[in-house]
């Protein structure tokens, strides 16, 4: 087996495009590992990489742990943060890792989703930028080539007045998510909605968006049918976790109550 | 691939052969089985250790990725007779099978390092990430209650 230890982007890239797989906090990767479903023979480690580490206003390094997520983030993002995991976990793995691994569940990724962050992905050839909404194409795939590293997020400059971020599990800690949910609103009534767990992919309940969009003072009736988009937007399946229909209401429910946080 | 990192203060070499955990080369090359293996997915914090200062599960730890690291395992709390953390736990009986003792011993250590009188809620949030299987948590957070109190 071969480890590389990079400390630029530059030798993690060039790592990368020699065919290794990149290791972040291990969360993820060493959970496959651990259980044989992968045995990676040249690995490159992320963590030296400083500049990976960096957070400037709206960009943030790939390398940002949840625990500095949750102590300095956007309020929506800092609560998903809070969820992730166990505060080991949350010492150990990175917002990067959440966007690579691309899990439905990924608790990060309805805020990225719901406020339109770019990710920046660099290889040797150059750099580019990928809207969150191209960037999640199937359950744990994405339009990341293996030989490009994610470096950083980047939200846009202004970030929306309210938003508020949900999940429902079977327990309080360290839960994988049955539904989770972002919810923002902004003074001009924009609406966004953004779920994990309910789809292959985080997706936008986009008809409920635009549907409380154009209302400003939502009656009960408005919320209700809110609600009710939500639940139809969303694409859940059954499985281990959850029952499809569970899914499906528990994301109406959630949604509504996370929209009527934003509003009061 | 050999990696050389510091172990409770020691200088140590592990022959990597394949990409296998840190807590397989602690228990298995080191020797050390304080850290315990269990999970294998980060859910139960029985293998908690200080990675570079920092409270991770070794079991999510690719050995080949501590080359140049510090690593405090179990063995390594106590520099002298009993962690305050250990002793804490002693007192109060917060010991059922004892599997899960070493990881709740890392934790809480990490915890008090930070915050030597935390609060109840603080004590119960630090230890989400650990599991006791008999469910002995209300003797582990009351050992902690009791240290916290004595540090205000």
């Amino acid at each position: 087996m071969i480890a590389h230890h990079p400390r630029t982007i530059a030798e993690a890239t060039s790592a990368l495009a020699d065919g290794a797989i990149p290791l972040a906090g291990g969360t993820d990767l060493m959970v496959e590992v651990n259980f044989g479903h992968t045995r990676p023979e040249v690995v490159v480690g992320l963590r030296r990489v400083s500049e990976l580490a960096e957070w400037d206003g709206n960009r943030l390094g790939s390398g940002v742990t949840w625990r500095r997520v949750e102590e300095s983030g956007p309020r929506a993002l800092a609560q998903a943060a809070r969820t992730v995991g166990s505060p080991q976990i949350r010492n150990a793995g990175t917002i990067g890792g959440n966007i690579a691994t691309a899990s439905p569940a990924g608790d990060g990724l309805p805020f990225l989703l719901a406020v339109d962050a770019e990710f920046e992905l660099v290889s040797n050839e150059g750099s580019r930028q990928v809207a969150a909404r191209e960037f999640f194409v199937d359950v744990k795939k994405t339009t990341r080539r293996n030989e490009e590293l994610i470096a950083a997020v980047n939200l846009p400059e202004t970030l929306p007045e309210r938003q508020e971020f949900g999940k429902i599990g079977v327990r309080n800690a360290m839960v994988i998510a049955t539904v989770c949910c972002v919810v923002t609103r902004d003074s001009n009534h924009s609406t966004r909605v953004a779920l994990g767990s309910v789809a292959p992919t985080p997706i936008r309940a986009m008809r409920a968006e635009t549907m409380i969009s154009s209302i400003a003072m939502p009656t009960d009736a408005d919320l209700a049918e809110f609600a009710r988009l939500v639940s139809e937007d969303v694409r859940p399946i059954t499985d281990h976790r959850s029952t499809e229909e569970y899914r499906r209401h528990a994301a109406g429910v959630l949604a509504r109550r996370l929209l009527e946080r934003c509003l009061r | 691939m050999i990696v050389s990192f510091f172990v409770n203060g020691e200088k140590t070499t592990a022959r990597i052969t394949e990409p296998a955990s840190l807590l397989d080369v602690l228990r298995d090359q080191l020797g050390l089985s304080g850290s315990k293996s269990a999970c294998e997915q980060g859910e139960c914090g029985s293998c908690s250790v200080m990675l570079d200062d920092v409270l991770v599960c070794s079991c999510l730890v690719m050995a080949s990725d501590v080359e140049g690291s510090t690593v405090v395992t179990v063995e390594g709390i106590a520099t002298r007779g009993l962690h305050p953390v250990q002793e804490a736990m002693h007192r109060a009986g917060a010991v059922q099978c004892g599997f899960c003792t070493p990881g709740f011993v890392v934790t809480a250590a990490a915890l008090f390092d930070a915050n030597p009188a935390p609060s109840r809620d603080e004590i119960k949030e630090a230890l989400a990430g650990n599991i006791c299987r008999c469910t002995g948590y209300g003797a582990i957070v009351r050992a902690f209650e009791t240290l916290a109190e004595g540090n205000r």
